[in-house]
């Protein structure tokens, strides 16, 4: 890309995850093949296994901040003031109307609905309890606006509904209003809060698609014989993309550029997935970044431990990769469970240190892969050492057949 | 419930409702608004409370009663008294 306006890098992550609250300590747990699944209590189901996270919400928020606030706005609170503290900003100098808010979510407010359904039933649904807070905490823009409240910041923000492509869904937005002169700075990416609602277990329990095992670090086991459905996760994943030119005028420590991104939709089911147009959003990436499929290092892959969803995204990844043995595909989802909005963000930035370690972290709980999964390419339980790392793709894909890919380049200079 | 039991009541909403000030030394005649932070929505926070714990529904021309800890001891005691009968 010519224009150096044009080209937009990271400069600063902030996430929490099951498995870690900072970059480093996700990192660490990702190559120490450490899982944050674990058994978690949600209201009328019981017992079930899920992705915790233990970041300390106030760290940022004062205690009345997180009391009337959502757990989606505390997460979004937590990893954008991390990032823009990790970006080495002076943020008290940063212009904040020039500051753009943009976080993907899976869904947002049935938290807080299934909360205020279950205070009135308390009440002999006397709908004169129901919390006058439920409006602001149910508004679509929740999480995007507690960042705005926290940070002060008065340019736009948004958040972007996007099912489980959500989290690549932010960096998108991010990098085209950075592209369009909308903003300055873009702080963006995923989160989700999906734990706790019922609703979620619920329905994957009905639809056959929720994970179950004895041992809740073995649960999720994306591409295994024995898998047996999603680990739910809550989590978050923001960075700080700037234009390249502004990250460089002042020392920024460029974690990768992002050269390649697409987004399309399968048209066919609200469910199932479309490996063809999967593999159409990859290859529209890789157009886009002016690379091919060869020139990927690491393909961080979506696979959710279904049946279905797991064998059509191998089918895409050997209808675009299958000539490509160099690369290396690894899923994350079998460390923290499935994170849904904050999936694909948090997916994309646990790779991101390969650029320095040359490392690619592995898809653990791959004890007997499913052979309708064969893909040669898998690092399976076991982190893999490579002898170069220029490029990730990661794929993030979303029921009613939406799709999102980013390819993050390392930054080698100008 | 004495006049000293709907004090302690509000004083738990209070503290429920605003947990990063410390109100050992909460003034019962000055405005709540002057000694904690609290806004328009915390204060619907305080009538949500009453309602739910005693089915005491407070009109909306009222709430200039809750103004000061003694006004809204003074203007809950009669209700609260009959609600807890």
């Amino acid at each position: 890309m010519s224009d150096p306006n044009q080209r937009i890098v990271i400069t600063g992550v902030g996430l929490t995850s099951p498995n870690g609250n900072s970059l480093n300590q996700f990192r660490a747990n990702l190559l120490a093949g450490k899982s944050g699944v674990s058994k978690f209590e949600t209201r009328y189901i019981g017992e079930v296994l899920a992705g915790v996270c233990h970041f300390d919400p106030l760290k940022y928020q004062k205690k009345k901040d997180v009391r009337r606030g959502t757990r989606a706005g505390s997460i979004a609170i937590y990893c954008a003031n991390e990032a823009v503290q990790d970006s080495g900003l002076n943020w008290a100098e940063v212009s904040k109307d020039r500051v753009g808010v943009y976080i993907g979510i899976t869904e947002h407010g049935n938290v807080e609905t299934e909360n205020e359904i279950f205070e009135i039933s308390q009440f002999g649904y006397d709908t004169s309890v129901w919390s006058h807070h439920h409006n602001p905490r149910t508004v679509a823009n929740n999480p995007a606006g507690e960042v705005t409240l926290s940070l002060q910041v008065t340019g736009p923000h948004l958040c972007l509904g996007a099912a489980c492509a959500a989290g690549n869904a932010g960096f998108i937005h991010g990098v085209q209003m950075l592209r369009l002169g909308e903003v300055d700075l873009a702080i963006c990416g995923g989160v989700s809060e999906s734990i706790h609602t019922f609703g979620i277990f619920a329905s994957f329990k009905s639809q056959g698609a929720l994970a179950s095992n004895t041992v809740p670090e073995q649960a999720s086991r994306p591409f295994d014989l024995d898998r047996n459905g999603i680990v739910v996760a809550e989590g978050g994943g923001l960075v700080t993309l700037e234009r390249l030119p502004s990250a460089l005028a002042r020392g920024a420590t460029i974690y990768g550029e992002i050269v390649g991104h697409a987004m399309n939709s399968d048209a066919t089911d609200f469910v199932l997935p479309d490996p063809t147009r999967q593999a159409q959003c990859m290859r529209l990436a890789l157009s886009r970044a002016g690379i091919g499929a060869e020139q990927i290092d690491i393909v961080s892959s979506h696979a959710t431990a279904t049946e279905q969803g797991d064998i059509e995204e191998s089918l895409a990844l050997r209808e675009v990769f299958g000539n490509c043995p160099k690369v290396a595909i690894n899923n994350t989802k079998s460390f923290i469970g499935h994170a849904m909005g904050a999936a694909g963000a948090l997916e994309l930035l646990g790779n991101v240190p390969a650029f320095d370690d040359h490392l690619a972290h592995a898809t653990i709980n791959l004890d007997r892969l499913d052979p309708r999964c064969e893909l040669p390419q898998l690092v399976a339980n076991q982190p893999r050492k490579m002898e170069r790392v220029e490029y990730i793709l990661n794929n993030s894909f979303g029921m009613l057949g939406i799709n999102s890919v980013v390819i993050v380049k390392r930054f080698s200079g100008i | 419930m004495s006049a000293d039991q709907i004090r302690q009541v509000i004083l738990n909403i209070l503290i429920r409702i605003a947990p990063d000030n410390d109100l050992t030394n909460l003034k019962d005649e000055v405005p709540f608004r002057e000694q904690m932070e609290l806004d328009s929505m915390d204060f619907l926070d305080i009538v949500m409370e009453i309602r739910k714990r005693y089915r005491v529904q407070i009109p909306e021309e009222d709430y200039t009663f809750l103004n000061t800890m003694a006004s809204t001891v003074g203007y809950l005691l009669p209700r609260l008294q009959a609600a807890t009968a």
